[in-house]
């Protein structure tokens, strides 16, 4: 047996860190108390690992040494204050069994962490740090946020959760629609996030659209049966698919340039296969909508058999569920492509956008395509001033740049 | 159980029928917050509540000098104050919400929920050196 490294070891407490601080807070009821014990079981397992080998299942054994090493610390305290830690030992927030909700560990805590109670960068901190087992340092430059900041975010809002008395529990069916809408939106903006990164660090952060996928992936399997759960899996397949073609020389590349080669069949098969499902159960929501878009987009061998046609229409679906504006710019990049570029700009033109950057973008394309140079270098500048992506920001100059005149 | 505390803020100014626009939206608001102190009690989560009178009535007490000091007013003038409070019990935040929701609805103003320091948090406080 050759001794495992600690860079192994580390790997292998990561993915089992979700799992490991959701168990252990279900027991001790208390965050604190689980992120403590689960990081001594991490101590000892780089003491102990690299001399008797990794462990056959080795989450099972962080789990054991984690809920010793917290008994250890309750018994430890409670010699000093007894009442306050006989209340710890004894809290156990098991539901008196709930017919036809599923209970995991991890899917209460997901749901405690994305808590509509919580601020929304606090939901994405929560649940990147418990259940994704990211450092406050790695979470802090994702947000680009000094790491203080960061830690005080997610220190406040541990306590609120401990203070307020947020529960560890899957809601209730009849809350359970607008919880996991909650839970999905956190999961979409840590996608976003990675796919168009702020900031001038890296244009696209591999480590962040991992991250929302395989949590997406945890809760679809704890939820198999949520087609929203589905539906945003499959639209996290379908983008991340073509990941790799987004980005050519430090510059983003539009969906119609992209080398389709480049894409990786195996998302896209199984984001298809997601999508198939929410068809045939017939009850579309935004996330489904949104994932079929992409569907159509995938499907096509090139940029020029795209099915625009379902793809306005899709969109004219999602816009019935969602009448924003955002909805309706991304249905007029659609359209223009059916309909031509003068239909299209009409269309955006009235959207109440200024200042958004894709609105200005959008603009800036349908003006250059109907050979307006000088209304569309105003357009890219307007993109520019408010683009916090390098990446795009290199598109959008090559691109003004091309205008004539 | 935690102890909540439902606060209701609202416009500071009172118009002739309090924070309402008419005399029957006020009546209509009473009722509907009558009922719901009525299934506050009857599912045990009343502890407490009441409406106050305007925050023009309030008088702040510094009594932490050697003479205690009064002013005439509320502590912060602001544009939104107190109006009412419920104290109610209820296993965890989720409960509460729905419940200051429900209240929120009746009285008709904004609700805001607070829980209750805990035995626990005091103790956790006073043991931070320990």
């Amino acid at each position: 047996m050759t001794a495992p490294a600690s860079r192994e070891i580390e790997r292998l407490f990561r993915e089992e860190y979700g799992r490991l601080i959701a168990s252990l807070v279900r027991r001790f009821g208390d965050i604190d108390i689980a992120e403590d014990a689960a990081g001594e079981a991490l101590v000892a397992a780089l003491e102990k690992w690299p001399e008797t080998g990794v462990p056959p299942n080795p989450g099972a054994w962080l789990t054991t040494t984690a809920g010793n090493r917290a008994i250890d610390r309750i018994r430890r305290e409670r010699k000093r204050d007894e009442k306050h830690q006989a209340a710890v030992m004894v809290y156990d927030d098991t539901p008196h069994a709930p017919t036809g909700v599923i209970e995991d560990d991890r899917l209460r805590l997901i749901f405690t962490c994305c808590h509509p109670a919580l601020a929304p960068e606090a939901r994405i901190a929560l649940t990147l740090r418990l259940l994704g087992g990211l450092t406050v340092a790695e979470i802090a430059s994702a947000f680009l946020v000094q790491e203080t900041t960061m830690a005080q975010r997610i220190t406040r809002a541990k306590a609120k959760i401990k203070g307020a008395h947020i529960p560890y529990r899957v809601p209730e069916a009849e809350d359970l629609p607008a919880r996991v809408g909650a839970v999905l939106a956190v999961l979409l903006l840590i996608f976003n996030e990675g796919y168009l990164s702020s900031g001038d660090g890296d244009p696209v952060r591999a480590d962040l659209t991992g991250e929302a996928i395989r949590l997406a992936r945890v809760l679809h399997r704890l939820m198999p049966d949520d087609l929203e759960t589905t539906g945003l899996l499959a639209l996290l397949l379908l983008t991340e698919a073509r990941r790799a073609a987004r980005v050519r020389g430090g510059e983003l590349v539009p969906l119609e340039d992209q080398d389709r080669g480049g894409w990786d069949r195996a998302l896209i098969a199984e984001g298809h296969a997601l999508v198939r499902t929410c068809l045939a159960a017939n009850r579309p929501g935004r996330y489904q909508i949104l994932a079929a878009i992409n569907a159509v987009h995938t499907d096509a061998p090139t940029a020029a058999a795209t099915d625009w046609a379902q793809v306005v229409a899709l969109y004219d679906q999602l816009a019935r569920l969602d009448p924003s504006p955002i909805v309706a710019l991304n249905r007029a990049v659609a359209v223009a492509e059916l309909d031509g570029p003068e239909v299209a700009l009409a269309v955006v033109d009235r959207l109440p956008l200024e200042g958004y950057h894709a609105w200005h973008a959008t603009r800036a394309e349908l003006l250059r395509r109907l050979g307006r140079s000088a209304d569309a270098r105003e357009q890219y500048d307007a993109a520019l001033a408010v683009c916090d992506n390098v990446a795009e920001r290199a598109f959008l100059h090559r691109r003004r740049g091309q205008l004539a005149g | 159980m935690a102890q909540y505390l439902l606060s209701v803020h609202g416009p500071v100014e009172m118009e002739d029928y309090g924070s309402y626009g008419s005399k029957e939206e006020m009546e209509a608001a009473f009722a509907a917050t009558e009922a719901f102190n009525q299934k506050l009690q009857a599912e045990g989560h009343w502890v407490f509540a009441g409406g106050l009178m305007p925050a023009t009535t309030a008088t702040v007490v510094d009594g932490t000098g050697g003479t205690p000091v009064m002013t005439d007013g509320p502590y912060l003038e602001t544009k939104e104050v107190v109006g009412g409070f419920w104290v109610i019990e209820a296993p965890d935040l989720d409960v509460a919400l729905k419940l200051a929701a429900e209240g929120s609805k009746a009285c008709g103003g904004k609700v805001e929920v607070r829980p209750f320091q805990t035995e626990e948090a005091v103790d956790d406080l006073l043991g931070q050196d320990a």
